[in-house]
């Protein structure tokens, strides 16, 4: 029998987990209601507050039509180089990690704990040391200021956590199967093909939603090796916000936050169990 | 034809030398069965044999052919692993299509060889399952499929039963003996259960630290162990070991149990001329817990008026088939197996009949069989 009465303690824990809630989902509640005001209304009033009527056409202004560093054709051309870089960057740094992860974890070789000691070191270098070396490099291979350099910083960079994923995903599975695979004749990139990839399928989601929403969500690279209208949406978002700087445009700011937030919560919608459920899968049998 | 000889081989990690100096030749068509307490190096010098380790020294040929730097793959070997090591993706016909497929034989052809190996094996109706789909023994049906299918030179089998039950075990210990006798293939099997070893090698490989202790024939092994490490691992219950003291009198070699104790055993030895040197010294004696039956036994009719010792019982373990007695003789503790239905009192003293012709004797210092 479970205990339905509401003890003390019980009441407690809701109330602590309701206080959590409330303060992570304010901020969202707060621009989402911002988005669907006019200005006159935010102007009249207060940043917080409920809308009079909904101003849908915010969220049109904000797509296609506001200004952005002089040019006025809304975020949509920043969302597609979210898009250019992220995803190509995720698609990269996802099977270049399962190879590398797959090679540490099943292929034992001299030297495979220094290198993967050395791979996932990088998760834990902030991200402003590696500024001036990316700046050097993407300089001498001719790539700044354009989008494939941003795409191979994140490529590189996501390799960190994706072959620290991989790799213990891939410990798990006997090394028995590589060995039997091994005799029938099979190499390093058919084992990989037609036994461990069709085996990954929870861990290469796993990588591919944090991928994808890390890249997105991307601001520092984003706003110093690109400029003006090759910017990722998190770096234009900025220029929005200083191009309205004389005349607050918060309901029309608000509706391009959520727009650019849009691909990442989506993902988090539909992937977010199987996240989860990734993270903790373990043996694979 | 010698299927797979192996010199002087020896594995060392680091400090850890696993194996040392392993020299074995095995016969084509020959079920040889490596046997040995976990860590004994076995699954190593299989792992040797497939290519899937190094050796550190010594040479392996196969067919003749001397495969030190040969890929698994081209070794000419299949090999069964003990967790099976089927591809979980895949269905059991593209399991053992998998290495035809590796090897680029034509589709025809693959076709054929899984008919005729789902057919030797029973398994047709399995071929478009998964893995996860099958039982235990089903899937070790399958792993055997895989290396069936490939006809190679040599099969190698690591410890493949140890994952199933104790009744699924003893049914497919005789499908794969029933199986090397209709194919005639040449297998290298890797087992610690001495059981597996009697029932199903033409020849067993006692392996303990590293080395191979003695490669016989399982009759020879059973009745003639090389030391007092085969003796004590090969039979269950193991042979009974004893210190004793062998003497002569007019009527040849005696070995005495509990010498000068009031309850000392003598046992009169025919036909141990090799053990002549050691009259008046220290042995240890050997005795199979089924050479120790009761009163009433007769071993064999030719081998004259039977030895009886009055022992006394210490603890009684009735198994169904037979009775265990644990007993004393001069003191030492020993097993004996008598018959189901007799069941001597533990506390009080009983006959038992000795069958001293297969009485083993043992050096103690060298521990080798003296005779």
């Amino acid at each position: 029998m479970r205990d339905r009465s509401f003890a003390p303690t019980r009441i407690l824990t809701y109330l602590v987990a309701t206080l959590f809630a409330a303060a992570y989902l304010a901020p969202l509640l707060v621009v989402v209601l911002n988005s669907l005001r006019t200005n006159e209304e935010i102007a009249q009033s207060s940043m917080i507050g409920w809308p009079q009527h909904m101003a849908w056409g915010n969220y049109a202004l904000a797509w296609s039509g506001f200004c952005v560093a002089e040019t006025c054709a809304g975020i949509r051309p920043y969302m597609l180089n979210s898009a250019l870089i992220t995803i190509p960057a995720t698609i990269f740094s996802t099977l270049l990690g399962a190879v590398a992860g797959y090679a540490v974890s099943l292929w034992r070789f001299r030297g495979d704990v220094w290198i993967y000691g050395i791979v996932t070191l990088g998760l834990f270098l902030p991200q402003q040391m590696r500024l001036l070396p990316w700046t050097i490099v993407l300089r001498d291979i001719g790539l700044i200021n354009t989008l494939s350099g941003l795409v191979l910083i994140h490529t590189i960079q996501g390799l960190s956590f994706t072959v620290l994923f991989c790799r213990n995903y891939y410990v798990a599975i006997p090394h028995e199967l590589i060995r039997a695979a091994r005799i029938d004749g099979a190499g390093f990139f058919r084992i990989f093909w037609r036994i461990i990839l069709p085996l990954s399928g929870p861990i290469l989601l796993v990588t591919v939603i944090w991928q994808f929403t890390h890249i997105w969500n991307e601001f520092l690279y984003g706003v110093t090796f690109t400029p003006g209208q090759q910017q990722p949406v998190t770096a234009a978002l900025i220029a929005l916000s200083a191009a309205v700087a004389d005349i607050p445009q918060h309901g029309v700011q608000s509706a391009a936050v959520i727009i650019a937030a849009l691909p990442t919560l989506l993902i988090y919608l539909f992937g977010g169990k199987y996240f989860v459920r990734g993270l903790t899968a373990g043996a694979v049998k | 034809m010698a299927a797979l000889s192996i010199r002087s081989l020896s594995k060392r990690y680091a400090n850890l030398e696993v194996l040392k100096g392993i020299d074995l030749d095995i016969e084509s068509g020959e079920f040889t069965v490596l046997v040995g307490p976990s860590g004994c190096g076995k699954s190593t010098l299989l792992n040797i044999v497939a290519g899937l380790d190094r050796a550190s020294d010594g040479t392996i040929e196969i067919g003749g052919r001397n495969v030190n730097d040969v890929l698994p793959k081209d070794r000419d070997i299949a090999m069964v692993f003990q967790s099976y090591a089927l591809y979980p993706s895949m269905t059991v016909r593209q399991n053992i299509t998998f290495g035809m497929e590796c090897r680029h034989v034509p589709k025809a052809e693959q076709e054929k060889a899984v008919a005729n190996v789902a057919k030797l094996l029973q398994i047709e109706p399995l071929l478009g399952r998964k893995p996860a789909q099958l039982s235990g023994g089903q899937r070790q049906r399958v792993a055997m499929g895989r290396a069936l299918v490939r006809d190679p030179l040599l099969f190698l089998f690591d410890e493949p039963l140890s994952n199933l039950d104790a009744k699924l075990r003893v049914e497919m210990r005789m499908e794969i003996k029933r199986l090397h006798q209709r194919i005639g293939a040449t297998i290298v099997y890797v087992t610690h259960d001495q059981i597996e070893a009697m029932t199903m090698a033409t020849r067993i490989a006692v392996m303990h630290q590293g080395r191979v202790q003695q490669f016989a024939d399982p009759d020879t092994v059973y009745r003639y162990p090389a030391n007092l490490f085969v003796a004590r691992f090969m039979g269950s219950p193991p042979m009974n070991t004893m210190p004793a003291r062998l003497e002569a009198d007019s009527s040849g070699p005696v070995v005495v149990i509990g010498a000068g104790r009031p309850d000392e055993v003598r046992l009169h030895l025919q036909g141990y001329d090799a053990a002549a040197s050691y009259i008046g010294r220290e042995v240890v004696l050997g005795i199979r817990p089924e050479c120790i039956a009761e009163g009433e036994r007769v071993f064999s009719a030719a081998a004259g008026p039977p030895v009886i010792v009055t022992a006394p019982v210490e603890l009684v373990e009735p198994t169904g088939a037979e009775t265990i007695v644990l007993l004393r003789l001069g003191g030492e503790p020993a097993q004996a197996r008598i018959s189901p239905d007799i069941r001597p009192t533990p506390g009080t003293s009983a006959a038992f009949a000795l069958d001293t012709r297969r009485i083993c004797l043992f050096d103690p210092e060298t521990e080798r069989l003296i005779a």
